[in-house]
């Protein structure tokens, strides 16, 4: 038997056939492709449940689901967009770029690679069938609190061997992509001349490695408590409910830095490239990077003002996330830099980018406030917080991973997308997101909580135009799937190896689309080619 | 082979990836099962570990077949290394959320529970009897009377100077053990290799065996379980999940043995021998962690 591939580089494409090319994957860009396949199905289940939610909450008063299905459905919809959605995707565009972008023929593991995804569709599968057990799926909310999430019927085992199962995933993945920056980059490909982006996938990878196994740790009690007697989160037994917040945050602050800065690194390759000037201040991007993952360790609690800290507990979690706005503050005023005086166009990459730019900007700002720990009194679990998770996540994550694959698609597929659709993609959805979660600012500070499924009917109005801006945005993102079909079935005009007039880096100087592996021999890289 | 691809190695397409995620996801499903009290769960769990088993044996034959058909570069011996640096690595993130747990329990929420600071109400209204002490003996809901309890009571707690400290000295002498293995192997020298790699995987199953004997008196005479409160759910976790690493060190040591037997290494290439040498090191520094914060102090 041959190891490696043995097809010369003359009849190169030289691909596996049939089924087995996917379940049997070790190369980075069909397994990115399941990644993102995957992801955007996923993102459609999820929003599925958010249809839903919203068309429960278009009126007062009990409509079409009762309350623990209700519930089910905001705690799975939270499970499935983060878990299966967004982190895949950044995982998808991660697998393919990352390699082209260092000059490397594929990740470094390419086998560990291929189980870091075929986990992923078995790992829903075991959380999606809790909806057909006795006691029905998580309704808990995706935080999985205790006791509540201790309640839950037969699910209960199915949801934490799911999210062990999706842990292993991720920290395989992360393993991956570490050794492949650091071991696969090519000759001259030094660390301050890495796009941005595969900077941005480094420092995520690390803070998933540290992340991942607190988190599963913290499921593995609750195991335990619930089937073998102990007592970490019991009082009469000597535990706290609360260490289980405690542990869960430490995990979950720096995850929404790993769904966050994939985004950033993708609208720092994109602003660059229709700015048509070098990104401004790349060195201090790294930096800031980096300042806001080592941060991230540092302020779980300011998820748990409210539950009865002492004060300097309070007082430290409020200093020290303020601190992250500085470094986050860094980026967002680079990015403005890098697009001033530059000879800009609008293509819908560069559109999604701003939005990425302006939205996430506001959704930072409302972060702030909810930092702010005797203001948090008030928003804590109203719908204030989830229109600023929202802003974060939605215009500011998806729209910069939708942003990056508009970017891409022409080199993965060798056509170009279609602009008019993408661009009737980016009004369409940053007018109704805006529509959806806008709104909920107003509602959450007039008291309406989270998580319930009944309000007061004074919050009728901004509901019934909540529900509507949802129903819009969930329609526009057809737009999306319209647009990649017709480029994977090849049609549009041909796409250059270039792409873009004003790109730079290694994934634009191969063909489009570019060859199985990637470099089969290592491409030479000097300071006037490294990055944008 | 490596060369026939510029400079790099990659694998050909391969199917045990996805047989070890089927095997991982039928062993969750039949322990899922199993929790919820099903007969047939244990059933699936146990063919779930055999497929896993199945898996581990199949993936690393080829491994070491690619390894010793000589088409692993230098760049692939990087590569292992940085892998199994991160691996360790969220091994010890893993078992510091345990350690956490021990911390918060010992320093914030048991004197909480006894009264101290921000707990003065919840000890004046719920559990006005209880004492804070560590070991915590007894539970805060044992102290209300006329209340049945739902943990037990301890009758004692294991002695650092007894047990613990000989499987200390064990671990400890395992881990000089396999760094003179790896001075023999750096000398070439088969035989001393072999013997000290024996006396390293002899030393893990002793300190195995003395675990196991330990927890046996643990549940059968000091009424020491997972159901003691939380003294003996941090107990039994951080030891438990150490005692399953220290099985797993001790075995990929013993396949590092009949490798090494069969003569797989040399004395310049063998990250094999390494990487499973580094594991064995951090499972011994997670002991000191527990020796010092479990049973002593």
């Amino acid at each position: 038997m041959s190891y490696g591939a043995v097809h010369d580089d003359e009849h190169h494409d030289h691909k596996p056939t049939g089924i087995g090319r996917w379940l049997f994957s070790t190369n980075h860009k069909d397994i990115g492709t399941m990644y993102l396949v995957f992801a955007l199905t996923m993102f459609f289940i999820g929003g599925a449940m958010a249809m839903v939610i919203r068309l429960e909450l278009f009126q007062p008063g009990m409509q079409y689901v009762d309350p623990q299905f209700f519930n089910s459905m905001t705690t799975v919809h939270a499970l499935v967009m983060i878990f299966g959605a967004v982190m895949p995707a950044g995982v998808g565009l991660a697998n393919w770029m990352i390699p082209m972008m260092v000059g490397a023929p594929d990740m470094a593991m390419p086998r560990m690679n291929n189980m870091s995804f075929w986990i992923l569709p078995f790992a829903f599968t075991l959380l999606l069938s809790t909806f057909f057990m006795q006691g029905g799926a998580p309704a808990g909310g995706w935080t999985m609190y205790p006791p509540l999430v201790l309640q839950l019927g037969d699910g209960l085992p199915f949801l934490i061997f799911a999210v062990h199962f999706l842990g292993l995933s991720s920290i395989m993945g992360a393993i991956n992509i570490i050794a492949t920056v650091f071991n696969m980059r090519a000759p001259g490909m030094t660390f301050m001349r890495l796009p941005l982006f595969v900077w941005t996938w480094i420092i995520t990878a690390f803070l998933l490695i540290a992340a991942m196994p607190v988190l599963a740790g913290g499921v593995t009690m609750l195991l335990t408590d619930r089937f073998f007697g102990t007592a970490f989160f019991d009082a009469a037994g000597g535990g706290d409910p609360v260490m289980f917040q405690h542990v869960f945050w430490f995990f979950g602050h720096p995850e929404v830095y790993i769904l966050v800065l994939p985004s950033f690194g993708i609208i720092s390759q994109i602003i660059p490239t229709f700015s048509r000037k070098p990104l401004f201040g790349y060195a201090s991007m790294v930096y800031a990077t980096a300042s806001i993952a080592f941060l991230s360790f540092f302020v779980w609690a300011h998820h748990m003002f409210t539950v009865g800290m002492p004060l300097a507990g309070e007082l430290f979690f409020m200093y020290a996330t303020m601190a992250i706005a500085v470094p986050t503050g860094v980026k967002v005023f680079n990015w403005t830099a890098t697009m001033w005086k530059g000879s800009m166009t609008f293509e819908t990459p560069m559109l999604f980018s701003i939005g990425v730019l302006f939205m996430f900007t506001l959704g930072g700002f409302t972060g702030l406030m909810m930092g702010i720990t005797p203001v948090d009194f008030q928003y804590h679990d109203t719908y204030f917080i989830v229109a600023h998770f929202h802003y974060v996540l939605v215009p500011g994550i998806v729209f910069g991973i939708v942003a990056g694959v508009y970017y891409w698609l022409p080199k993965w597929t060798g056509v170009m997308y279609d602009e008019t659709l993408g661009k009737w993609h980016f009004w369409t959805s940053t007018i109704s997101v805006n529509v959806l979660f806008f709104p909920m600012h107003f509602l959450g500070l007039a008291g309406m909580p989270r998580r319930i499924p009944d309000y007061n009917t004074q919050f009728t109005d901004w509901n019934q135009i909540v529900s509507v801006g949802g129903i819009a945005f969930g329609l526009s993102q057809l737009i999306l799937v319209w647009v990649v079909i017709k480029c994977a079935r090849g049609q549009g005009e041909k796409a250059t190896d270039q792409v873009w007039e004003g790109a730079h880096g290694l994934e634009f100087t191969l063909p489009s689309p570019p060859p199985f592996h990637s470099f089969t021999t290592p491409p030479e890289v000097t300071e006037a080619t490294a990055h944008s | 082979m490596s060369d026939s691809h510029g400079a790099y190695f990659i694998p050909e397409p391969s199917r045990w990836p996805i047989v070890g995620t089927l095997a991982l996801f039928l062993s969750f499903i039949g322990g899922g099962m199993m929790l919820n009290g099903s007969g047939f769960g244990t059933f699936l769990l146990g063919l779930g570990i055999g497929a896993v088993i199945y898996m581990f044996c199949g993936w690393f034959s080829d491994v070491i077949g690619e390894s010793l058909a000589g088409s692993y570069n230098k760049q692939v011996d990087v590569s292992f290394r940085w892998g199994m640096s991160w691996f360790i690595f969220s091994e010890v993130m893993f078992f510091a959320a345990f350690f956490g747990a021990l911390y918060y329990i010992r320093v914030l929420s048991v004197p909480w529970l006894g009264g101290e600071g921000a707990g003065f109400a919840t000890h004046m209204f719920l559990w006005p009897d209880f004492e804070a002490v560590w070991p915590l003996m007894m539970t805060p809901d044992m102290s209300l009377a006329g209340v049945e309890s739902k943990f037990m009571e301890i009758k004692d707690v294991i002695p650092a100077f007894d047990v613990p400290l000989v499987n200390t000295i064990l671990l400890l002498s395992s881990g000089v053990t396999i760094t003179l293995a790896h001075h023999a192997l750096k000398k070439d020298h088969r035989a001393p290799l072999c013997w000290w790699l024996a006396a390293t995987v002899l030393l893990g199953f002793v300190f195995v065996y003395f675990q196991i004997g330990e927890y046996a008196h643990a549940y059968h005479e000091l009424d020491l379980t997972m159901k003691s409160g939380v003294y003996g759910s941090t107990f039994f976790m951080l030891t438990g999940f150490h005692g399953f690493h220290v099985t797993m060190g001790a075995t990929m040591i013993l396949v590092i043995l009949v490798r090494s037997m069969k003569g797989h290494f040399s004395a310049k290439d063998h990250f094999a021998f390494e990487g499973v040498a580094w594991y064995w090191h951090f499972v011994d520094v997670v002991w000191l962690g527990l020796y010092v914060f479990v049973y002593w102090i």
